[in-house]
């Protein structure tokens, strides 16, 4: 069922459910996040993409990530004062944790928050606590090496025990979607270390050239995904290419 | 026991229970709730087992049951014993009292003046429990039978007519009916919010889906509060009949309830009241015949905060971890694993039976307009009858304080309530006649909450107490949303500077913008209050900031940076006692001269005005 949304004055109809961070995205309506992605459940967790959701004569507060399109009649507004004046406080406090992240210092050069007010409590973070990596390995790989520790301002994120993770495939997804570059990800010595986690796992070697190409356990994961891929996966990204490429010479021969 | 199939041997086992048991016979309350067994209770309850075994061997005493029952509520005066049937109440019992109060009270039939309850003001002494002012301006609903059944034992609740409310709402009234019930007479959910308990029941009720669930929070956790818990300590029964009850009212089979691990009493009644239930026919399958079927099963919370709030306790219930999700699509409609789920408090749940068995204009005659039945508190701070008290919405905060709780100890002046828990506010002195109930708190810049209320006297520093309450909802937000999780840590550096008297002019600006955000951009109720705490206390108290950061004072005389002691030379007479006691000896003096505080070496930790006999220890 479509419903029509207005935000910022202009009409758009979504699908019963959408998100209104979603409906604005296709109105090319900027509205800053930095714990959604659109592979992922909403979170909320970043509370950067604050809009004001106009209902029955009220304006209240939403997070566009979360705040479904359910009902027709809304207006929401991405840049009123509240709006803006909210979203600068909570980058603000961002920014007192994490005081130098690239995407935070942009963030707040674009919204004109020249001066941070508050204290760094404790050691400055490269972490922004959004979450993604931990969603990414679990709603998408479904591997679950990753999550949150401890609350409050001890919160942070982590392997079990913050031991080296017997579960962890080392594909690199939580590093791929991190927002602020912390989770490091390096291959030496036939090892891939992911020192975020305090974990190490195996290059597997290519069943051909010998070389290590890929973390082992990811390749394994795969295979046991679906068992057609097994003579792909086992080969490094050249030897596959070349393979491919003999037999396509191959069947054009043989044409 | 074989399991009752109808109404009809309900009725049959009440009467023969009640038929069992002699009116004339005495019989001994003890209280065995929290408060009066870390004061001694268990050991009370020993001695007179053994004494009254020793005589009934010597034929000297008929059969004296003793009933160790759950919290009485006037924890103050612990342990508490009531001689049955002449309401004969002992206050701070302790073993070697016990040979007495066999002999003279249950063989001689004489109380024992110095174990009586003595008024404070009037110096009369009271004999029984119900003319006790602490209980006689009490309205007791939930906590009617809290001092007379043995919660372990649900022939006690059956004795005194529980268990009737659920053949009525299974046999004579349809789920809607029910519904109607619950919504005339006007029940709010009692977990704070207070959230029309019969309208929750009729949206879980209508939201499509076959299977649905019901969720008993108990999960209470703010600091200084336990009416929940004295509740399942006492009558573990009401709750579940009210559950029971509810369920059957919105078509789920079944039930949780999410108890904290930390609350072991509570869980082992609860966990007896479900086996004794389940034994008696009127939990399971076929519930007295009726056709319904309801099982409950035991969540035990790990001691999160904030598994208080409704979406992080069915987060907790389903495996993960804590956390509260948004609520744009309600509980009722998709809450464990996705199914409509109707939560409600502990107490909640012990008002249906009430209401379904005396009805809805009963119910709706008791408390204000909007705020229906009784409110249940746990009085403590700096009040003189610490404990349990049950009261009608709509009392003030004065008759609370004052004639239920016995004013304020230590003599000193009153200075503030704090309701609702650690993210309640806190009411001063000229609110007092403000009527206890959801809107007036609120409006206030307070809240109704689960029911803590603590009192604070002239000593209070309330910058002091505005930083405990904010360090507590530091550790306990689950983190997740920036702004309550580094909003309130640095809500707490500021507050903690101006304790310490680094206090600056910009201070009360960024603690507004701070309450702002942590109120307007987080996610659950323990963020959009967390602020209340300060917020309350800079509206009210907005002075003792201003002495704390322009004059680096404490009026409260409490933050150390901000105060010295010092020894008035007129009173002192040179006892000694202070230099002694001094851990820092930064006492000196000659005997009988008048001493002096070295102020190099004093931490302030106050054991010098402690013990000074002669009030010549000042802070300044």
């Amino acid at each position: 069922m479509l419903i029509p949304v207005t935000i910022n004055g202009r009409t758009i109809e979504v699908e019963k459910g959408t998100s209104i961070l979603e409906a604005a995205r296709r109105l090319n309506i900027y509205i800053p996040s930095l714990c959604y992605h659109e592979a992922l459940a909403p979170y909320g967790a970043c509370r950067l993409c604050q809009v004001e959701v106009e209902s029955g004569g009220r304006k209240r507060l939403r997070t566009a990530c979360e705040y479904p399109v359910l009902r027709e009649g809304e207006t929401v507004y991405t840049d009123s004062e509240p709006v803006l004046r909210m979203r600068k406080l909570v980058l603000e406090l961002l920014l007192a944790r994490c005081p130098d992240v690239p995407i935070l210092r942009d963030m707040a050069a674009e919204m004109g928050l020249s001066q941070v007010r508050f204290e760094t409590v404790g050691e400055p973070s490269q972490c922004i606590l959004c979450g993604l990596c931990e969603r990414v390995c679990n709603e998408v790989l479904g591997i679950n090496a990753i999550c949150f520790v401890g609350r409050g301002a001890k919160r942070h994120i982590s392997t079990p025990y913050e031991a080296n993770s017997e579960v962890c495939i080392g594909c690199g997804a939580c590093a791929y979607v991190c927002p602020t570059g912390v989770i490091r990800i390096r291959d030496i010595d036939g090892r891939r270390h992911l020192r975020f986690w305090n974990t190490t796992v195996e290059l597997a070697s290519c069943r051909l050239c010998a070389e290590q190409f890929a973390p082992g356990p990811s390749l394994l994961t795969a295979q046991g995904r679906s068992s057609d891929l097994e003579d792909i996966l086992t080969l490094c990204p050249t030897c596959r290419a070349e393979r491919v490429r003999l037999q396509l010479a191959m069947a054009h021969k043989s044409k | 026991m074989t399991r009752l199939a109808s109404p009809a041997e309900l009725e049959q086992l009440r009467n023969y229970i009640v038929s069992q048991r002699r009116p004339d016979r005495q019989w001994v309350a003890i209280c065995l709730g929290t408060g009066c067994r870390a004061s001694g209770s268990e050991a009370v309850s020993a001695a007179l087992r053994n004494a009254l075994l020793e005589r009934r061997l010597a034929a000297q005493i008929d059969v004296v049951e003793i009933k160790e029952t759950g919290c009485q509520g006037f924890c103050e005066r612990g342990p508490l014993l009531v001689i049955h049937p002449q309401n004969i109440f002992y206050q701070h019992v302790k073993p070697d009292d016990v040979e007495e109060i066999v002999e003279e009270t249950l063989l001689g039939g004489r109380t024992i003046s110095r174990l009586l309850y003595r008024n404070p003001e009037s110096n009369e002494i009271v004999v029984k429990e119900h003319d006790i002012p602490f209980y006689r301006n009490q309205q007791r609903l939930l906590l009617a039978h809290s001092g007379e059944i043995d919660p372990t034992d649900i022939r006690d609740y059956i004795a005194v007519g529980g268990y009737s409310a659920l053949p009525k709402a299974l046999f004579t009234m349809r789920p809607d009916e029910i519904i109607d019930t619950i919504i005339q007479s006007g029940l709010r959910g009692r977990g704070g919010a207070g959230f029309p308990t019969g309208r929750k029941w009729r949206s879980c009720r209508n939201a499509p889906g076959d299977t649905k669930y019901v969720v008993c929070n108990a999960d209470e956790g703010d600091p200084g509060a336990y009416m929940d818990r004295s509740i399942i300590e006492s009558n573990p029964h009401s709750v579940l009949e009210g559950m029971i009850i509810g369920a059957y009212a919105i078509g789920s089979h079944q039930g949780y309830i999410y108890v904290r691990q930390e609350y072991p009493l509570a869980v082992k009644h609860f966990r007896r009241a479900l086996e004794q239930a389940e034994e008696y026919g009127l939990l399971g399958h076929n519930i007295l015949g009726s056709g319904f079927d309801f099982s409950v099963k035991i969540n035990r919370g790990g001691g999160a905060f904030v598994c208080g709030e409704s979406t992080a306790l069915v987060a907790s219930i389903e495996g993960k971890t804590g956390e509260p999700r948004a609520k744009h699509v309600h509980t009722v409609e998709s809450g464990l694993w996705d199914c409509p789920t109707n939560l409600n408090n502990v107490k909640t749940w012990a008002n249906v039976p009430h209401i379904i068995n005396r009805g809805a204009s009963w119910f709706a005659s008791i408390g204000t307009e909007n705020s229906k039945g009784t409110a249940l508190f746990s009085l403590v701070g700096k009040v003189n009858n610490t404990g349990l008290v049950e009261v009608p919405m709509g009392i003030t905060l004065r008759e609370l304080i004052f004639n239920v709780g016995g004013g304020v100890s230590s003599g000193k002046a009153f200075k503030a309530v704090q309701t609702g828990g650690p993210s309640g506010g806190c009411i001063p002195r000229d609110l007092l006649d403000l009527p206890v109930d959801f809107e007036s708190l609120t409006q206030a810049g307070s809240m109704m909450g689960s029911g803590g209320m603590i009192v604070m006297d002239q000593d209070t520093c309330m910058v002091d107490v505005a930083r405990y309450f904010t360090a507590f909802l530091m550790d306990e937000s689950c983190g997740k949303c920036v702004s309550c999780r580094e909003g309130l840590v640095q809500m707490h550096r500021v507050l903690q500077g101006i304790c310490e008297g680094k206090g600056r002019e910009s201070d009360l600006a960024l603690l507004q913008d701070l309450c702002d955000v942590v109120a307007g951009a987080s996610l659950c109720a323990l963020g959009t209050t967390a602020p209340n705490p300060v917020l309350s206390t800079l509206r009210y108290f907005g002075d003792e900031y201003r002495a704390h950061i322009h004059e680096k004072r404490c009026p409260a005389g409490v933050c150390k940076a901000l105060i010295t002691f010092q020894i008035i030379t007129d009173k002192c007479t040179g006892c000694g006692a202070c230099l002694r006691r001094c851990p820092q000896k930064a006492i000196t003096g000659e005997k009988k001269q008048p001493h002096v505080i070295d102020q190099q070496l004093c931490i302030k930790c106050g054991v010098c005005r402690d013990v000074c006999k002669f009030d010549a220890v000042q802070v300044i």
